[in-house]
């Protein structure tokens, strides 16, 4: 291993004793990038997606993973952000050593026996050797970087006296096992800093966690063999290296993986898992549609920007999308295929087109039995604009806004309307509404309707000045919002560090969010130029191993840890 | 690669054909004075804690007593307890004071109640939630420190925390919940044969091993993020106690009978359901009371914002709060009454799952604690002022129970005090700001 991680409050001495500090990180900048400080370091648990992946990827994809995962919290908008934030709760840990405990019995039973590096001398007495071997080999990419021979041989032994009570030695490989997977350096993703040989006196992530920033970023998954191996040789810390696997994993196809991660954190799906539609009001309804429904909008994101490479300001206007028959009786389309998926595109004149227009969105930003434009018009305000909508005030009555069958309010434009004749409500709704009644054709469970208790519903509006008559025309407004762009620009870089965008990094993103969109908002553009840059892998802030030591200068306290 | 002398070492030939002891007493301090034996054994019974949580108040005209003190009378929303009245206690007008902190929509007033103190926004609090200070207490003996479970299928439902990132999940199937307590690793207490499983001690040197790395890790890391690892090693701490466990034989438990398992059934907000699955998770943690595996626990009937909904309704329980005029005649909202009325139907049969397992010379209910409250007084309002508080249980005598506590603006901080103390904690005063109290509720302590 050519580097060694060191703690920061090291690092931090060196950069005392190195005055130019800012300007090491001018090495790897692109020509007219900001120097940016980069942010704290971060430790971060993994998700269950990422849980998943890992062990499938390691130990194979039919290792069944049967059981409850810790819920992942969301700050400042992203369960990214909140991987940073929360802990293991008495009962998480419960679960993540059980599923240890199951994981370990399946990777050493005489259906996977066969794919372990090594078979011992003898099945009923301890074979050290071979012990070592299988630690090795999946300790490396399970905890992201090698295990230390100390606890290696701390394993072995339990292994090795296992074996012996057992007189089975996968009884005692078993048991190792365990060891690993319930491990804190497993279940957290632990920044370390580290110093290159090149140049000590710099203050950046050490290899290994920047194999495995990089990796958890483009693929929402542990770093691969040969990602460690880059990073084992060094190879992440000269410019050609690092562009090396950069370049190869933005050309896998398990680029798909890690843009479909960041979208369901992006756009909030993780409330599908809760979604409930009432049965009597919509029943066409049903968790296998909402389902399908994620899938939809996650295949069609996929598609338009990473197979077709495509600007993403289109996916609130593009009308390419996929379908299940389930979805078809929803948006009323006819789907061939009686259990896949069929390629389908909306006429360019039909209202179904867009990001917004899709059930992913209709259905998940309204009510149980009713749509609702304050919580659509919340959602692209806070999901796509990344705006603070204020929280209403307590005594709100909302007792003409929600009664639908108020004879003088027959529309949710009428009902609204005379809401905000209330001074207190009027600001926030005037944010929301406009944009949240232009979707008003699709009830609470996305399905398309002209009327409203027999009136035509009105769809214009106008967002941030631009006016329009319809969705389609709110997808444009959306698509001609510079604000998106950034949002997503911001979103992204807060998903791929997992901490907020630090003070010292606002002229680096300001320069990311223009990058972005003067090549066309091209997602996977946007994510190379991050996976390149300095600031991904820079460090600054809360020296390591005490809150007293010393600050570097010209990078502390650009973001206080909570 | 063994040649090393290590802790684990020690194990080698202490396991081979022997049964292991490691002693687990009981702690005796924190155990009922008064209270009666555990069959058979002479030693106490224990005293168990709970909460028990419903979403969007009451109609205040429906609910509070008129009458102060003993045989007080039961409003219209308040009389499904009348079974079990003379064993509950009504606290009424008892107050979370915001300090002239925001008053987070269904959030100020659970976890001012909770934690004791207003919280900002964004809740950024290391407070822990007083039920977790009282597990941290008295559940150290028991195969879980705490169990939660949260009716609605939500496992976010859940008010229980050690901080703001750490909350203890309500698992939300009835079915999965009967797996973790009553499944392979359960040990009935009133089997007549025991022999500890050898492999415990290798399992707990696993453990072991993982605790070794925390002198490294969290040299590696700042102040927060080692909070947030010893909280990890806290959390394994739990799977050492449910092992060490395994290796003795458990004090026998009279109300020990473990039913079958339930089987799957839907799981959502609709009130069907949540009704439906509240009650098998009412008799399943009475179980696990009576089978000794918790001292204290945590339900969630429905979430702060009552998502509840009727079949075929436009509207969840949430939305009539607000939308939902009050009735001319009848004088209050209907619909939202109605969802309360089911609430205190909920909490009934919670109070009588414990009070149908006979324990000593009483039953389960007799030797528990449960405090039941809301997240706001009258919900069109969203008022954290008169918060709903109800007990149940006499905490083996510890307690007087029946009788109605008018708060008069008092702060609810006394009575997370008197909880605390009547579990036996050391606490004199709790609760920051104006809530900071040290006066228990000395009415309702026998």
């Amino acid at each position: 291993m050519k580097l060694k991680s060191i703690p920061f409050v090291c690092i931090a001495g060196a950069l005392l004793a190195a005055s130019a500090a800012v300007g090491v990180y001018l090495a790897f900048l692109s020509p007219g990038e900001p120097a940016a400080r980069g942010g704290p370091a971060v430790m971060r648990r993994i998700s269950e997606a990422q849980y998943r992946r890992s062990i499938a990827d390691i130990f194979g994809a039919d290792i069944k993973i049967a059981g409850r995962f810790e819920p992942e919290a969301r700050r400042e908008g992203l369960l990214a952000v909140g991987s940073s934030k929360v802990g293991l709760s008495a009962t998480g840990f419960e679960q993540y050593y059980n599923l240890a405990r199951d994981i370990s019995t399946q990777v050493v039973d005489e259906q996977h026996r066969s794919l372990l590096p090594c078979k011992p001398q003898a099945l009923n007495a301890p074979d050290d050797a071979c012990t070592l071997t299988v630690l090795r080999r999946f300790g490396l990419p399970l905890l992201r970087r090698p295990p230390t021979e100390a606890r290696l041989a701390e394993l072995v032994e339990i292994a090795h006296k296992t074996t012996e009570e057992h007189q089975d030695f996968y009884a005692g490989l078993k048991m190792a096992l365990v060891g690993i997977l319930a491990s804190p350096d497993f279940l957290f993703r632990v920044d370390l800093a580290g110093a290159g040989q090149d140049r000590p006196e710099q203050i950046s992530l050490d290899d290994y966690s920047k194999a495995t920033r990089l990796s958890f970023f483009l693929w929402n998954a542990t770093p691969d063999a040969e990602l460690l191996a880059a990073a084992a040789r060094g190879d992440l810390e000269r410019r050609s290296g690092l562009t090396a696997q950069v370049d190869r994993l933005l050309a896998s196809p398990r680029l798909e993986d890690g843009v479909r991660a960041f979208f369901s954190d992006f756009l909030g799906f993780d409330e599908f898992d809760h979604l409930e539609k009432d049965g009597a009001i919509y029943p066409a309804f049903s968790p296998k549609v909402a389902q399908d429904a994620k899938e939809q909008t996650l295949k069609t994101i996929a598609d338009l920007l990473v197979a077709r490479r495509g600007d993403y300001r289109e996916l609130f206007t593009n009308h390419d999308t996929f379908l299940t028959r389930r979805l078809g009786m929803i948006y009323g389309v006819p789907v061939d295929s009686r259990t896949g998926w069929d390629r389908f595109r909306f006429p360019a004149d039909d209202p179904r087109g867009g990001l917004l227009e899709q059930v992913s969105f209709t259905a998940l930003h309204s009510h149980p039995g009713r749509s609702s434009p304050t919580l659509r018009g919340k959602a692209i305000r806070e999901l796509l604009l990344c705006q603070t909508v204020p929280a209403p005030p307590n005594n709100v009555n909302f007792a003409v806004v929600q009664d639908t069958n108020n004879p003088n309010f027959k529309t949710a434009r009428d009902r609204l309307t005379a809401h905000r004749t209330e001074p207190t409500c009027a600001g926030c709704h005037r944010i929301m509404d406009p944009s949240g009644l232009a979707l008003e054709n699709f009830d609470g469970a996305g399905q398309f309707r002209p009327t409203e208790n027999g009136t035509a519903i009105d769809t214009s509006g106008e967002l941030d000045g631009q006016k329009f008559a319809d969705a389609a025309g709110l997808g444009r407004a959306l698509h001609d919002d510079p604000l998106a762009a950034a949002c997503l620009v911001g979103s992204v870089y807060r998903y791929a560090v997992g901490r907020l965008v630090a003070p010292g990094e606002r002229d680096w993103m300001t320069w990311l969010t223009k990058s972005f969109t003067s090549d066309g908002c091209r997602l996977p553009d946007l994510m190379r130029r991050i996976a390149l840059s300095r600031a991904f892998y820079a460090v600054s802030g809360t020296p390591r191993g005490t809150q007293s030591a010393a600050v570097v200068p010209g990078t502390g306290s650009e973001e206080k840890r909570e | 690669m063994t040649g090393k002398i290590s802790r684990r070492r020690v194990l080698r030939g202490t396991l081979q054909g022997m049964a292991v002891a490691v002693g687990m007493p009981l702690l005796d301090c924190l155990l009922n004075d008064n209270g009666t034996a555990f069959a058979g054994t002479g030693r106490p019974l224990p005293v168990r804690f709970g909460t028990w949580f419903w979403g969007l108040g009451y109609t205040p005209s429906r609910w509070v007593p008129q009458k102060i003190g003993a045989d007080y009378d039961l409003q219209p929303e308040l009389r499904y307890i009348e079974p079990y009245k003379h064993q509950i206690n009504i606290l009424s007008g008892f107050d979370v004071k915001l300090d002239g902190k925001p008053n987070t929509a269904h959030y100020a007033g659970t976890f001012g109640f909770r934690t004791g103190t207003a919280a900002d926004e964004p809740d950024r609090s290391l407070l822990p939630t007083f039920d977790v200070t009282i597990a941290d207490a008295i559940g150290n003996d028991t195969r879980f420190k705490s169990l939660e479970v949260a009716s609605t299928g939500n496992n976010t439902d859940s008010y229980s925390r050690r901080t703001v990132n750490d909350v203890n999940p309500g698992e939300g199937s009835p079915v999965q919940f009967y797996t973790r307590v009553f499944g392979p690793d359960f040990r009935d207490p009133n089997a007549a044969d025991f022999k500890p499983d050898p492999d415990v001690m290798l399992r707990l040197s696993v453990l072991s091993s993982i605790k070794d790395q925390r002198q490294s890790l969290v040299q590696e890391v700042g102040s927060n993020d080692r909070a947030r690892l010893d909280q990890y090693f806290t959390s394994l701490r739990q799977v050492e106690q449910q092992l060490q466990l395994q290796l003795q034989k458990p004090p026998a438990a009279e109300a020990c009978r473990v039913a079958g398992q339930p089987k799957e059934a839907p799981i959502g907000y609709e009130v069907g359901n949540v009704l439906a699955n509240h009650k098998l998770f009412a008799e399943l943690m009475a179980m696990a009371l009576a089978c000794n595996q918790t001292r204290v626990f945590n339900v969630v009937y429905s979430d702060s914002r009552s998502q509840l909904h009727k079949p075929g309704s436009t509207a969840i329980h949430h939305q009539y709060t607000h939308e939902e005029p009050i009735d001319k005649d009848l004088g209050y909202q209907i619909e939202s009454a109605w969802f309360v009325e089911r609430s205190m139907e909920a909490w009934t049969t919670f109070v009588g799952a414990l009070a149908a397992l006979k324990e000593g010379d009483g039953t389960l209910l007799d030797h528990t604690f449960v405090l039941a409250h809301s997240d706001t007084s009258f919900a069109k309002t969203h008022l954290v002022q008169a918060l709903p508080v109800m007990t149940a249980g006499s905490a083996s005598g510890r307690i007087k129970t029946g009788i109605h506590i008018a708060g008069n603006g008092e702060p609810v901080t006394r009575i997370a005090l008197t909880a605390q103390q009547v579990m036996g904690l050391s606490v004199e005063r709790w609760g920051g700001g104006s809530m900071d109290t040290n006066q228990p509720l000395t009415e309702m302590l026998a």
